[in-house]
C-alpha cells in the first residue's frame, strides 16, 4: 500500500498532518523542543498574546482533579512586542508551521494584534481566543455572546488573508450557534474546545484551592464533553472542526476525527508526555494501515448514528 | 535534560513513613547538579495524571537518589514500587544551588522534607568547605540525617534535639553559625523560608532557597508554578527560573 497520507486542510491552510499543539500548552515552543522533534508536528499554536504583556493570576495557578487539572493561568505572557521581537526568531527555526493565538480584552485589540502579526511571514493562521475563562474582561464576556463572536470574527477578517481559526467555549448552551457566527462571517476553521469553568475547594480550610476561586478544566475529564461539542458542530455546521479535550493517545484522536474533527489539538498530555504528539502521529498511521485506509478523510465525520 | 527511564534498584525505609529510592539513571546521574529536580511519571497509566516533582537527593555513580514521604496516591504508588520496576522521569529540571563562588561555610537548614536536596549538596561540597546542617521536622519520625554532616536536629515536641523550630536553634546560636563567608542553602516549607528570609535579611548573609510550587510540567511550558520577583513587577517560574533563588531574588 502507497504510503498513508496524513495532510488536511483548514480553509486554504494545508498541514502535513493533523495533530496540533495547543494554545498554553508548549509556550513559544522553546521549552519543549527540547523533548521533542518539533519540525514533526502538524502546527505550533502559540500561548495566547495580547497586545501588552501579562503578568497572570497570582500562585496557586494550577490544581489536579480527578483525570484531570484546573489551571487559572490568566493569560500570562510576554505581549505582542516581545513576542515578535524574541520568540518569533526562535518559532522560525523549527521548521513547523505556526499558528498564533490571540487574546484581548476588546475587539480593537483583537483587530490590533491581527494587524501587526499579519506582516510576520512565519505565521500562517490566527486562532482568536474568545473563550477564556481566567481573565476579568475579554474571555468568557465575549465568548458566550453571540454578537460579540461575530463581530470579532468579522473586524479579525478584514485585516488579513491569513487562515483564522475561532476558538469555541464549551460553556455555552449551544456550541453550533457560534461555529455558525463564525462561519458566516468569515472564519475558516472553529476549535472546540477550551477549558470548562470548574473550581476545587480544601475541606480543611474551606478555601478554594486556586487563587482565582475557580479554572478551567482540561484533561481526559472532558474528553466526552468535547466530543459531543465537535458532533454538534459538525451536524449543524460544515466549517472545519479542530477538536480539542482531554485528547491523550492516538485512539482519542481517531474519536475526535469520526466525531467530526479535521484537526485535533493536544494540550494537557504535553506536561506529561512531551512526546505524545509524534506518538500520535505514528498512531494514526498505523490505524489508517490496519484500516486500509489511505487518507484521513475517510475517518472524519464518519460517524454512524442511529436512523 | 531527558525523558528517562529509570530503573529502581532499591527503596529504603528511613523511617515510618519516609522513602529512599535508589534508581540505575545514567543520562540524569551524568548531568545533574544539587537541588535540580526530576518530573516523575509514577504510574504507566492516566492515574494519577500530572507528574510529580522531586529533588534529586543524592547521586553515586549510574545511580540517582529520591527521598520522599507518602502523603498522596502518587508517593504512596512509589513508595510500592519494586525492584526493576521502570519509572519514566524527565530531568534534570529547573537550576541548582549557586555553589561556584568563594565561601568559606555552606550553612544548611532543612524542614521537614527539605533535607532531600542536602545529600547531593553535601557530597559535592565535602572536600571544599566547612559544612553545618541544622534540620528540623514535626518529631523524631519526621528527622532523616541520611547523608548529611555535622548535624544539629530541631523538633517540634522535643523529642529528639533542641524542642522548637529550626529556625529558632537558628536564632539561638546565630553567632557562633553565622561569619563572612558562610552561605546559608536552605530548602523546606513555605513559612520556614519566609522567616530564614527575614532572618538572612537582617543578619546580612547571603541565602539560596530551594522553593516549592504545584506544578503540571516542571519544564516551563504550562505557566503553572509563578513565583513573585522582588526587584520588578512580574512572576518568575519555581520550575524553570528556579527552584533555587536568591532569598532577596523573591517575595514569599
Ligand atoms: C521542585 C520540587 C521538589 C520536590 N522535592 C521533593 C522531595 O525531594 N521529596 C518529597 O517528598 N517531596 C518533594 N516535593 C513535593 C512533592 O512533589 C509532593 O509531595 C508530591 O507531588 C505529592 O504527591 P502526592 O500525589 O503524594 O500528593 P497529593 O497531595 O495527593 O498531590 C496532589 C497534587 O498536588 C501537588 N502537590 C501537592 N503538594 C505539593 C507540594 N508541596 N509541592 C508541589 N506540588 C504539590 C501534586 O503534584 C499533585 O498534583 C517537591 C516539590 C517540588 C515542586
Ligand atoms: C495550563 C493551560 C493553559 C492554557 N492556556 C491557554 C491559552 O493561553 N489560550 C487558549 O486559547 N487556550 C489555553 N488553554 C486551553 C487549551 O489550549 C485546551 O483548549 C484545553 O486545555 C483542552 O485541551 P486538553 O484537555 O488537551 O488540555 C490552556 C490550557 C491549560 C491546561
Ligand atoms: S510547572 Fe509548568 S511552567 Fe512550571
Amino acid at each position: 500500500m502507497s504510503e498513508i497520507d496524513l495532510q488536511v486542510k483548514l480553509g486554504n491552510l494545508t498541514l502535513k498532518n493533523p495533530v496540533l499543539l495547543a494554545s498554553g500548552t508548549v509556550g513559544y515552543g522553546n521549552e519543549i523542543s527540547q523533548f521533542t522533534d518539533l519540525s514533526k508536528i502538524g502546527a505550533i499554536i502559540t500561548k495566547s498574546v495580547s497586545l501588552k504583556p501579562r503578568k497572570g493570576n497570582p500562585p496557586q495557578r494550577i490544581v489536579e482533579t480527578a483525570s484531570g487539572m484546573l489551571n487559572a493561568i490568566g493569560l500570562a505572557n510576554v505581549g505582542l512586542e516581545v513576542f515578535v521581537k524574541e520568540k518569533i526568531p526562535f518559532l522560525k527555526e523549527i521548521q513547523s508551521t505556526i499558528i498564533c493565538n490571540i487574546a484581548a480584552s476588546s475587539i480593537e485589540e483583537y483587530v490590533e494584534c491581527t494587524k501587526v502579526l499579519d506582516h510576520e511571514d512565519e505565521i500562517k493562521g490566527f486562532e482568536i481566543n474568545v473563550s477564556c475563562p481566567n481573565v476579568k474582561e475579554g474571555g468568557l464576556e465575549f465568548g458566550n455572546n453571540l454578537t460579540a463572536v461575530g463581530k470579532i470574527t468579522e473586524k479579525v477578517r478584514a485585516v488579513t488573508n491569513k487562515p483564522i481559526i475561532i476558538k469555541l467555549s464549551p460553556n455555552v448552551a449551544r456550541i453550533s450557534e457560534f461555529a455558525k457566527v463564525a462561519k458566516d462571517e468569515g472564519a475558516d476553521a472553529v476549535s472546540a474546545i477550551n477549558t470548562l469553568v470548574g473550581t476545587a475547594f480544601d475541606i480543611w480550610t474551606g478555601k478554594p484551592k486556586i487563587y482565582n476561586v475557580t479554572g478551567g478544566l482540561s484533561g481526559p475529564a472532558i474528553k466526552p464533553v468535547a466530543l459531543a461539542k465537535v458532533l454538534e458542530i459538525s451536524r449543524n455546521v460544515d466549517i472545519p472542526i479542530i477538536g480539542v479535550g482531554g485528547i491523550m493517545n492516538w485512539k482519542d484522536a481517531v474519536e475526535f476525527m469520526i466525531a467530526g474533527a479535521t484537526a485535533i489539538q493536544i494540550g494537557t498530555v504535553n506536561f506529561i508526555n512531551p512526546q505524545a504528539g509524534i506518538e500520535i502521529i505514528e498512531g494514526l498511521k498505523n490505524y489508517c494501515k490496519q484500516k486500509e485506509i489511505t487518507s484521513l478523510a475517510e475517518i472524519i465525520a464518519s460517524y454512524k448514528l442511529p436512523s | 535534560m531527558i525523558n528517562e527511564k529509570i530503573i529502581v534498584q532499591s527503596l529504603e525505609k528511613l523511617q515510618p513513613n519516609i522513602y529512599l529510592m535508589k534508581a540505575k539513571a545514567p543520562v540524569i546521574a551524568s548531568q545533574v547538579k544539587p537541588s535540580q529536580f526530576c518530573n516523575i511519571k509514577v504510574s504507566d497509566n492516566d492515574f494519577p495524571l500530572l507528574r510529580r516533582p522531586f529533588s534529586v537527593c543524592d547521586v553515586q555513580g549510574d545511580s540517582i537518589f529520591f527521598m520522599f514521604d507518602v502523603h498522596g496516591e502518587g508517593t504512596r504508588i512509589l513508595s510500592e514500587k519494586m525492584i526493576g520496576d521502570e519509572i519514566e522521569v524527565l530531568g534534570p529540571l529547573g537550576n541548582g544551588f549557586n555553589y561556584n563562588k568563594k565561601f568559606n561555610k555552606a550553612l544548611i537548614i532543612a524542614g521537614g522534607l527539605g533535607v532531600a536536596p542536602f545529600p547531593f549538596l553535601t557530597k559535592v561540597l565535602i572536600d571544599k568547605v566547612e559544612i553545618v546542617s541544622l534540620i528540623g521536622g514535626r518529631n523524631k519520625n519526621y528527622v532523616v540525617k541520611y547523608g548529611l554532616k555535622n548535624v544539629s536536629v530541631a523538633t517540634d515536641d522535643g523529642s529528639e534535639g533542641y524542642k522548637g523550630t529550626v529556625l529558632d536553634l537558628l536564632e539561638a546560636n546565630k553567632e557562633s553559625l553565622i561569619d563572612d563567608g558562610t552561605i546559608i542553602f536552605s530548602c523546606g516549607p513555605t513559612p520556614m523560608l519566609k522567616a530564614l528570609q527575614k532572618f538572612a535579611e537582617q543578619n546580612n548573609v547571603e541565602c539560596q532557597l530551594s522553593t516549592e510550587c504545584a506544578m503540571a510540567c516542571g519544564f516551563g511550558i504550562c505557566q503553572g508554578c509563578p513565583v513573585h520577583s522582588s526587584t520588578e513587577d512580574k512572576y518568575l517560574l519555581v520550575c524553570k527560573d528556579g527552584p533555587v533563588f536568591d532569598s532577596k531574588e523573591i517575595v514569599l
